[in-house]
């Protein structure tokens, strides 16, 4: 096989230091006649022609419709009753009975896709060129190869093409006759690329089967093989680690988001709002629907119709939430309990309103292209676009919320009333009003967090309550009425999950959990940030 | 006193509740039974069991108004409870269907199916009733003990405690949804044949079945009247109505409070038991936080802390549903969450408070309400 490879490559440079025209009769003559092994060869030489011949023969010799006869190399028209002379396309009478036609066998084909690659690479056009980079990157490794990629990678001028093709050059390397050069290409392996990818290709070499003929045999090299191959496990274990970091963080923004107003409401009204998952939903519909005005009547800018229906759905579920108050909590006050309930009965009333509008099934929210995608940096730390976007959000609605209860006078007076109601009415603050308004402005915040959940997930009628749990575990842990308890306590529990997700399945992750919450509120009954003051209960 | 109450009810209300009660579901429910079918008056046996799914999800409701109407903690858990107590005993009843399941083996059929080899070992023992029985009062009793002492003891209350009651049916609920928990996933328990060797479906089992619940029924609000009258059930009130000063009289109320909150855990638990051979089902949906979150207000229907509103308030409830649900499904949300609202805001003492204040309009003409 080294041998093989090894002879192949000479060809190869030779035919690099004099370019060969392409399919004249003799190299024809020389393939019908010649075995599998130098008509792989053959073809191989040919390769680096730009003639778009060679394509159209490689074409025919895959379909089968390419045969060998003592007068020369024939193709069969695809009604298989005529014969052509391949080169001269002259019609040539031959007993169809006769046919032979060439069987392209393993060595074959691997001779024909190394020219078909060689020829990409040898493309002018850029994205040929790339394309065959992806080919040759996905398909097995072909040590073959070595020379013709290492030639294209010095030729390349676009720069991620190049650093493709350097990255094939180390991962071809590896199996290069020169065992110094092999170590090398592992060493450069180790310190670029993609990590588990990296892990596997080494871990394949250093295989323990003896039949394997692509294994290292060197012991120096398997050696060396194996120390970077336990460095590059570990790195990829690494990578895989801040996936789940990333993932915990970017559960633990939405928790944040959606557990923010509910903090708010809670600490202002002591009031747990049973329908805030609700009004999440309302948001999400919300979402929806500006996306078909969008599409109704400004379909050119479409792309923009998620900024947009920031406002709307805060708006909209802002406005139902004041409703919910005026209506409803206004005349439970001091009744906590009572108010949980009669919110409960406000969410089902909700749901079924959104059942009966829209329907009990989920609808199509399509995230505009500019939010889809991901950046890759490693195959296991993939970064969706639309999470990142998400955690930027909850960062921007965080501080804008911060901002608003600590410098404006609507949240001096908040402030005032969440923390001495009877007082802050003496100063002459309307609590009343700032009951409502802080209501509101708690459900337009749970409206903003529907907006960014209709990005990542269903928008359907149970969309609140499949959630709603987790955001009150939020403001359990955090405490009452503190923006830095519900972020601290939101991207712990979401950290806290989602590292344990792997290791425990995510229903045990969700048990283990609660238990930690009950055992932590032994220690902190008030949760993490408790508002300082003596108070008897 | 901010909370809305009812009073709790004379001993003469009782007595004359339980007599009436005693009366139709004891004597004139059976002795109609013993007509022959065709007779307009013979309650079918889809009445009965229907009937006896109601008197346990009052039990269940007696349970909470125990917790929420004498001492002030508002469970959004008890359909754990519930269940845990239908889950144990249905598990007797998986296993007395013997070899006659569909797999022929000793093993329940959904066992076999999600190819489990032998019973875990917390089903040991629940091929007997009276281990079972034990189980379906003790396993519920147990996990709210436990529970139970960890937030009282660091003082969880008010809605705080609700919602982490909630948060603990809802994690049961994912737990017992798994295949691999051994607690038939999905499914639940079902297709039982026998119990105590009876044919489970044969009319006099359902009789006497939906009997033994009209029993623990009367004898739940019994034992619940005479309780809230010991000195015991008046620390509850003073922890319900004050408890920062029960405190600082130098009590300690965590003793208290676990006591009714394990007992109240454990009659659900019995309920539950009781439910399952006559619906003839379990599974992990009983433990919904939505079905928890319902059995609140039948209790805040009736009127919490009155014993029998809870009773009326989940009779009343669940007429209405089986009504609704099968005339205009669509409309059973609305009717529902209007439910909620309408009572909380206009009938903060229930049914049996609007009564008791009609009836008192009317002894004492002009008299204030």
């Amino acid at each position: 096989m080294r041998f093989l490879s090894s002879a192949c490559s000479l060809l190869l440079a030779l035919m690099f230091a004099c370019p060969a025209q392409a399919l004249v009769p003799e190299d024809l003559k020389a393939f019908a006649e010649g075995g599998p092994f130098e008509r792989s060869e053959l073809i191989s030489t040919w390769a680096s022609s730009q003639d778009t011949a060679l394509t159209a023969f490689l074409d025919a010799l895959e379909e089968g419709s390419l045969g060998a006869f003592p007068s020369g190399l024939l193709a069969r028209t695809p009604d298989g009753e005529e014969f052509r002379e391949w080169h001269t396309d002259t019609l040539i009478h031959e007993d169809p009975m006769t046919w032979e036609g060439i069987m392209v066998s393993n060595v074959l084909r691997a001779g024909v896709e190394r020219a078909r690659a060689s020829q990409g690479l040898a493309s002018s056009d850029p994205a040929v060129r790339r394309e065959a980079v992806e080919a040759l990157r996905s398909a097995a490794s072909d040590p073959a190869m070595l020379e013709v990629v290492e030639r294209a990678r010095d030729r390349e001028t676009d720069a991620t093409t190049k650093a493709l093709l350097q990255d094939l050059t180390r991962r071809l390397a590896l199996s290069a006759t020169d065992p110094e050069r092999r170590i090398a290409a592992a060493r450069a392996l180790q310190q670029s690329g993609d990590a588990s990818t990296n892990f596997k290709l080494l871990q394949g070499l250093l295989s323990t089967d003896e039949s394997d003929d692509a294994r290292e045999t060197d012991p120096k090299v398997r050696a060396v093989f194996q120390s970077i191959s336990t460095s590059l496990e570990a790195r990829a274990a690494f990578f895989e680690f801040l996936g789940h970091i990333f993932a915990g963080i970017s559960l633990g923004s939405i928790l944040v988001l959606t557990a923010l107003g509910l903090a708010i409401t809670y600490g202002l009204l002591g009031v747990i709002n049973m329908a805030h998952g609700e009004l999440v939903m309302i948001g999400a519909y919300t979402t929806f629907l500006v996306q078909g005005i969008f599409r109704s009547w400004l379909p050119e800018l479409e792309w923009m119709y998620v900024i947009a229906a920031l406002p709307a759905a805060f708006a909209v579920s802002g406005l139902v939430g004041i409703a919910l108050e005026r209506l409803i909590l206004r005349h439970l006050y001091g009744r906590p309990l009572e108010s949980l309930l009669a919110t409960w009965g406000a969410s089902l009333i909700l749901i079924q309103c959104v059942r009966s509008l829209f329907g009990p099934q989920n609808v199509e929210v399509s995230s505009p292209s500019w939010l889809s995608g991901a950046i890759e940096l490693q195959t296991n730390l993939v970064l969706p676009w639309n999470r990142l976007a998400i955690i930027a959000f909850s960062a921007i609605v965080l501080i804008c919320t911060g901002l608003v209860l600590s410098r404006s006078r609507f949240g001096l007076f908040v402030r005032a009333t969440t923390q001495n109601r009877a007082m802050a009415r003496c100063t002459g603050v309307r609590t009343d009003l700032v009951d409502m308004l802080a209501f509101g402005f708690g459900s337009g915040l749970a409206g903003l967090a529907g907006v960014a959940l209709s990005q990542v997930g269903n928008v359907g009628p149970d969309l609140g309550q499949a959630r709603i749990i987790d955001s009150f575990l939020v403001v359990v842990v955090g405490g009452v009425g503190q923006l830095a308890g519900a972020l601290w306590a939101g991207l712990g529990l979401g950290m806290f999950s989602k590292i344990l997700e792997p290791l425990s399945g995510a229903v045990m992750a969700k048990i283990a959990l609660l238990v930690v919450i009950i055992l932590f509120i032994q220690k902190r009954p008030q949760g993490l940030f408790a508002l300082k003051g003596r108070q008897a209960e | 006193m901010p909370e809305a109450l009812s009073q709790l009810p004379s001993r003469k209300t009782i007595r004359h509740f339980l007599s009436w009660f005693a009366g139709i579901s004891m004597v004139l429910v059976p002795l109609l039974r013993l007509l022959p079918e065709t007779t307009f008056l013979h309650p079918s046996d889809y009445t009965v069991t229907w009937l006896g799914k109601i008197i346990c999800y009052m039990v269940l409701a007696l349970s909470l108004d125990l917790v929420w109407g004498l001492a002030g903690i508002l469970s959004l858990g008890h359909g754990l409870f519930f269940a845990l107590g239908g889950y144990a005993f249905g598990m007797y009843l998986m296993r007395s269907i013997g070899r006659d399941g569909v797999y022929q083996s000793d093993l329940p059929d959904f066992m076999v199916f999600l190819d489990w080899k032998e019973l875990p070992w917390y089903w040991t023992g629940t091929q007997h009733f009276a281990w079972a029985a034990i189980l379906a009062i003790a396993l519920p009793s147990a996990v709210a003990f436990v529970f139970g002492f960890f937030a009282f003891r660091s003082r969880i209350k008010g809605v705080y405690f609700s919602i982490i009651t909630q948060a603990l049916t809802f994690a049961a609920m994912l737990l017992f949804f798994r295949n691999e928990t051994g607690f038939g996933g999905n499914n639940g328990f079902t297709d039982f044949k026998r119990i105590l060797g009876y044919d489970i479906t044969a009319p006099t089992t359902r009789t006497i079945l939906f009997m033994l619940s009209a029993i623990l029924l009367s004898a739940a609000l019994w034992g619940s009247s005479l309780l809230a009258r010991t000195r015991f059930g008046r620390i509850l009130t003073a922890v319900r109505d004050a408890e920062a000063r029960l405190r600082f009289c130098g009590y300690e109320p965590l003793g208290f409070k676990l006591a009714i909150w394990t007992l109240s855990a454990g009659l659900a638990g019995l309920a539950g038991a009781l439910y399952v051979p006559q619906v003839g089902i379990i599974n992990p949906s009983e433990m919904s936080a939505a079905n928890s979150i319902e059995v609140a207000i039948w209790v805040a229907v009736g009127g919490r802390g009155s014993l029998v509103g809870p009773l009326a308030g989940a009779g009343i409830v669940n007429v209405g549903k089986s009504w609704l649900t099968a005339t205009v499904p669509d409309l059973w949300l609305y009717a529902l969450g209007f439910l909620f609202i309408l009572v909380t805001l206009f009938l903060p003492h229930g049914v049996v408070g609007l009564v008791g204040r009609l009836s008192s309009s009317r002894s004492t003409p002009g008299g204030k309400a």
